[in-house]
């Protein structure tokens, strides 16, 4: 193996420096993107001793390029000889994780938390850890923001002394000058917390978190929000109190609206955090004032976690709470100026009734899911109508049909295209909940209607919709309502039309069954192969092609076979191919 | 920030929809806990000019206190009578202020800055329209500005009184209050904006000791636009700003505001919304460069780094920078950037956008990068031709053929004997490149092939490649070639480094 071969990959490592260095962006960036395959060609020696130092000194180079190289190096232990010589992959990733770029700066963070795991304990403190102090006392705020996400993976595998450093490292770095960096130190405070012994937590992590969530940015407080989270995870139920909920209070009230809606955001998982008796006693008249916010953005945050903040109230209380405290405010934002918050509300308010109950729903739920369905904003409609389900099972549709009925004609006729592809979409669910008769008096005339609609989109969902009906209802009821309607179209002056007829066709004759297609729906389909219009002609071929499985042998040859032999000759290409095509696959030459 | 609702994952349309709907409601609160009921009544205090002087400063005061009171502008049936006792009053303060001498005694100045504070400083509110285009969209316009307005002129005036104690307001123009400053240039309102420029270009005159902490924060509002948001309502106000202070920088630069244009303000060059700030922006570069002459090769290859790949209109900017650069180059320093440069510039002028084409193509309008051009044309025409001689035969624009045979006259007169030879090298150095882009195809392919075997052989991987290793050390006929190579290239790559 070794004579040939070894000379043979001599002369391109050479080159392939030279690629790295190529002036021509594109392919540099080709080439970082191939590194493993260089380091491969060049082996775990040359790599560490030629190719890593080569790289080093290569940062100077376009972010994209740099961007790749910080992606690769993540996975390069094998190729440096596995975890032994991890540590020669440090050098390059300390200068990526310098660079001004964001986006750089994070992946090569990424790259380094994943290196450190195939660091010996031994390793990382002589390599990694030295690595992340000279990142923490980086002049530049690059370095240190870097550093802020490597303390969590090397805290726990560390000796005690080396563990006291970067606690002194961390809380440094949250009273940084520069926001940039207590930015990061903030969004990282969470998880720092979870790899620090319970005491330090107390000692060090909350009067880090209180500090930073008193932060004069409210860029800064608003993640302090987050780390709050975690925080009141790891304490006990009895420092709660004391330690985390003055800070929790306090960011509820915030004078910026942006951190407001962090609560608001997060308010499901702070409830978690925080267990029951607190949530009773402090969460549920926070959430009130969140409700009832000035800025439309919070109340629209906290519209959506109206449900699982509900669902998640201790049980013993749980129903006085809704009745008395959540409920009022949500009735006000029924009648919400802004449309945001409605919808969101909408698209949680229905799951209510399977937590109050079928007395409760009728009498305080069943008015509000009324008004929502006759707000002037299509959005409110659509997400009342799309969560039905939640309502059928606790006090079943019929309810509500009367105000659904104009709700769902009014959103079906819609200006927006994308609104009435939205409710078509709902039509089986709504369907089969209103039963047949119902949608035959009141629905039925709507679907057909889409089928001429001139959108291609609503046209194309509303065959697939008779699919599904069909599937709800039945054959049989297909052959007395729907079947004739669309045959009828095959002889639309339109063309578009008549090819709807073909796509309905497609879509049906399976869940139809071959009866109904050998009979009704074949003879109309065949007597469209003389059409004019050479798309009409063509989809007869693509049409015969797919409703062919469904049909009888005898039907196939002494039907089907002479039409397809006829396209087969047509003048026009398309014809002619497509048909050529049945032919082929309905084994019929 | 607002809620993603189903429409908008159904309908990517309906935004624009509702953007236009919008339209109509323009004005905005600001983001405040507003007390539901309504306030006491103002009522009107004695006119100032019809009050002896001796109780004046008294009286001022009170008219001070009394403008603290805020109101909802958003209602606009609510406390008519008090709004208008106000607005007012404040006309009067800023009258007072503007005409008296002798007024700002220091006494006063805790409450004017408190009336300032309590009207200006507040949260702005989410924007209402969430990928809001300062170039298309109207600007949601701040509803209390009736009165709003009236503060800002009062604090103009109270900064341009000739009484005005710098010393004694330092006390309350500290770094809070220039940083609550600062937070307001992210207004939508461009009159707000306006109104705060000037006013903190006041500060800065004339509080020496703010001046650090200044340009400090705006780098870091800098540096989250550019990094973290790409979304700063102020960011051409400051930058004019900015523009006056650099003019008054004193010579040598610290290293402080070179990091500053290093490190800030050419990487703003890539941020989405450059069109909206690129005067000013390059301005402020052109002023540094003005400065400092030795700064140009470290601001042309910043700029040749972020040269953008796909926006066409930002290319015209940039190319509208450079020709501002250069008309302001000294000759060394352009010796220093030629090439780099000019490799840009050829593939500009070869852009298939015609607007990017013509703008380059116009640098051959302008007398002294002529000249410039003549000077060193023994490089600059290899470079250029290229691109050039495949252009005017192949460009869909009839101007930019036009324009280019004119180039390439022009080019051609400077030194015609180089331009002949490279029209007759033209083909075969195309042939050339041809060829090694065939080399390059094949190279890579026999390395994936290279790749395969090995991982086909997975487990004798390791022991091949300690072979291959040994060999290499031991044939050291190729050994050292290869490593001199490798030497080389790291030295080369340092030396491009070296700024």
């Amino acid at each position: 193996m070794a004579g040939a071969e070894g000379d043979d990959s001599l002369y391109p490592i050479a080159v392939l420096i030279d690629e790295l260095r190529n002036e021509d962006v594109q392919l540099r960036l080709n080439s970082i993107k191939k590194l493993s395959t260089i380091a491969l060609a060049l082996g775990v020696e040359r790599t560490r001793t030629e190719l890593l130092p080569f790289l080093t000194d290569t940062i100077y180079d376009e972010d994209e390029v740099l961007l790749a190289l910080a992606e690769q190096l993540g996975s390069f232990t094998v190729l440096v000889g596995g975890p032994e010589y991890v540590h020669c992959l440090l050098p390059p990733l300390e200068s990526l994780a310098t660079v001004e770029e964001t986006v750089v700066r994070d992946k090569a963070v990424e790259s380094l938390r994943k290196i450190s795991q195939e660091h010996s304990p031994v390793d990382l403190e002589v390599h990694f850890e030295p690595l992340v102090k000279r990142l923490a006392c980086g002049d530049w705020f690059t370095s240190r923001t870097s550093a802020c996400g490597l303390f969590s993976v090397c805290y726990p595998r560390v000796s005690s002394t080396v563990k006291a450093e970067i606690r002194q490292h961390f809380r440094t770095l949250c009273s940084d000058d520069t926001p940039m960096v207590r930015r990061a130190a903030a969004s990282k405070l969470g998880e720092f917390a979870k790899v620090l012994e319970l005491d330090y937590v107390k000692s060090d992590i909350i009067p880090l978190f209180t500090a930073l969530a008193s932060d004069e940015q409210d860029s800064v407080r608003l993640l302090a929000v987050e780390a709050c989270v975690s925080i009141a995870t790891l304490l006990p139920q009895e420092d709660l109190e004391a330690l985390v909920m003055p800070t929790l209070r306090q960011a509820a009230e915030d004078k910026s609206w942006r951190v407001r809606y962090m609560v608001a955001d997060k308010f499901s998982e702070l409830q978690k955090a925080v267990g029951p008796e607190i949530t009773k006693n402090d969460l549920v008249p926070a959430f009130q004032n969140l409700l009832k916010d000035c800025e439309a953005e919070v109340r629209a945050a906290a519209a959506n976690k109206v449900k699982e903040f509900c669902e998640n109230l201790p049980e013993d209380s749980r129903e006085t709470i809704i009745m008395t405290h959540v409920l009022p405010c949500v009735k006000e934002l029924v009648s919400d100026t802004n449309q945001h918050v409605k919808s969101a509300l909408a698209s949680v308010i229905m799951g209510l009734s399977t937590i109050l109950g079928k007395d409760n729903t009728v009498e305080h739920l069943l008015p509000l899911f009324l008004a929502q369905l006759k707000d002037e904003c299509p959005e409110v409609r659509l997400n009342i109508i799309s969560n039905l389900d939640c309502v059928n099972e606790v006090i079943g549709i019929r309810q509500l049909s009367q105000s659904l009925l104009p709700a769902i004609v009014e959103l079906a006729e819609d200006a927006k295209w994308r609104v009435r592809l939205a409710i078509i979409e709902y039509m089986p669910l709504l369907a089969g909940q209103l039963g047949v008769e119902f949608f035959d008096e009141k629905l039925n005339s709507l679907c057909m209607a889409w089928l001429v609609d001139h959108v291609y989109a609503i046209r194309e969902a509303a065959t697939c919709n008779l699919m599904k009906l069909v599937e709800k209802f039945g054959a049989e009821w297909a052959q007395n309502t729907i079947v004739p309607k669309v045959l009828s179209m095959s002889n639309d002056p339109n063309y578009l039309h008549r090819m709807t007829t073909l796509f309905c066709i497609n879509a049906l004759s399976e869940v139809c069954g071959q009866e109904i297609t050998t009979k009704h729906m074949l003879p109309v389909v065949l007597k469209m192969a003389s059409d004019q219009v050479a798309n009409v002609r063509f989809n007869v071929a693509k049409c015969l092609q797919k409703i062919g499985p469904v049909l009888d042998s005898s039907a196939l040859q002494a039907e089907v076979k002479p039409v397809l032999e006829i396209l087969a000759t047509d003048q026009d290409m398309d014809v002619k191919y497509f048909a050529q095509e049945a032919i082929s696959v309905l084994t019929l030459a | 920030m607002s809620a993603i609702s189903a429409t908008e994952k159904v309908d990517g349309f309906t935004r624009k929809s509702m953007r236009k709907a919008q339209k109509q409601r323009k004005s905005q609160g600001s983001s405040q806990f507003r007390t539901q009921s309504s306030l006491v009544e103002l009522s009107p205090l004695p006119h100032l000019k019809d009050t002896p002087s001796t109780e004046q400063q008294v009286l001022f005061v009170q008219k001070l206190q009394q403008c603290c009171v805020l109101f909802d502008f958003l209602d606009s049936v609510t406390d008519l009578k008090s709004k208008e006792v106000k607005r007012a009053t404040l006309n009067e303060l800023v009258d007072y202020v503007s005409t008296n001498r002798g007024v700002l005694v220091d006494s006063a100045y805790p409450d004017i800055i408190h009336m300032i504070s309590t009207n200006l400083f507040r949260t702005l509110p989410p924007s209402e329209n969430p990928d809001f285009d300062p170039e298309e969209d109207e600007p949601s316009l701040e509803a209390a500005w009736p009165h709003i307005q009236l503060v800002y002129e009062f604090l103009l005036r109270f900064l341009e009184n000739p009484d005005f104690q710098p010393s004694t307001a330092k006390r309350y123009i500290d770094q809070k209050f220039v940083l609550q400053l600062l937070d307001l240039f992210d207004s939508e309102d461009p009159r707000e904006r306006d109104f705060l420029k000037t006013i903190l270009h006041r500060i800065y005159g004339k509080f020496l000791g703010l001046r650090a902490f200044i340009r400090k924060q705006i780098n870091n509002i800098f540096l989250r636009f550019i990094y973290e948001t790409e979304h700063f309502n102020g960011v051409a106000e400051l930058l004019e700003i900015l523009g006056s202070i650099i003019n008054g920088f004193a010579l040598p630069l610290k290293a402080e505001h070179k990091q500053f244009l290093m490190k800030v303000l050419i990487p703003m060059h890539t941020t989405r919304g450059l069109a909206l700030f690129h005067a000013q922006l390059a301005y402020c570069v052109v002023q540094f460069l003005e400065k400092d002459s030795t700064l140009t090769e470290p601001v042309v290859r910043g700029l040749l780094k972020f040269w953008p790949k796909t926006c066409s209109q930002k290319e015209v900017m940039f190319l509208g920078e450079i020709e501002e650069i250069l008309d302001i180059i000294e000759p060394t320093q352009f010796k220093k950037i030629q090439e780099p440069l000019f490799k840009q510039i050829s593939k500009c002028v070869a852009s298939p956008h015609f607007q990017v084409a013509e703008r380059s193509l116009y640098f051959w309008n302008n007398e002294y990068i002529l000249s410039l051009i003549e000077e060193n044309i023994d490089k600059i025409l290899p470079l250029m031709f290229g691109s050039l001689y495949r252009i005017s035969k192949e460009h869909w624009n009839q101007t930019i053929v036009a324009l280019v045979y004119n180039v390439l006259k022009t080019l051609m007169e400077m030194n015609g004997k180089l331009f002949d030879e490279l029209t007759a090298s033209y083909k075969a150095d195309r042939q050339r490149e041809k060829k090694k882009e065939q080399e390059r195809e094949d190279l890579w392919e026999k390395l994936e092939a290279l790749k395969l075997q090995d991982v086909s052989n997975s487990r004798g991987l390791q022991i091949a490649q300690n072979n291959n290793n040994n060999n290499n050390s031991l044939t050291n006929a190729e050994e050292p070639n290869t490593s001199a190579a490798i030497t080389d290239s790291v030295n080369s790559q340092t030396f491009n480094c070296a700024k």
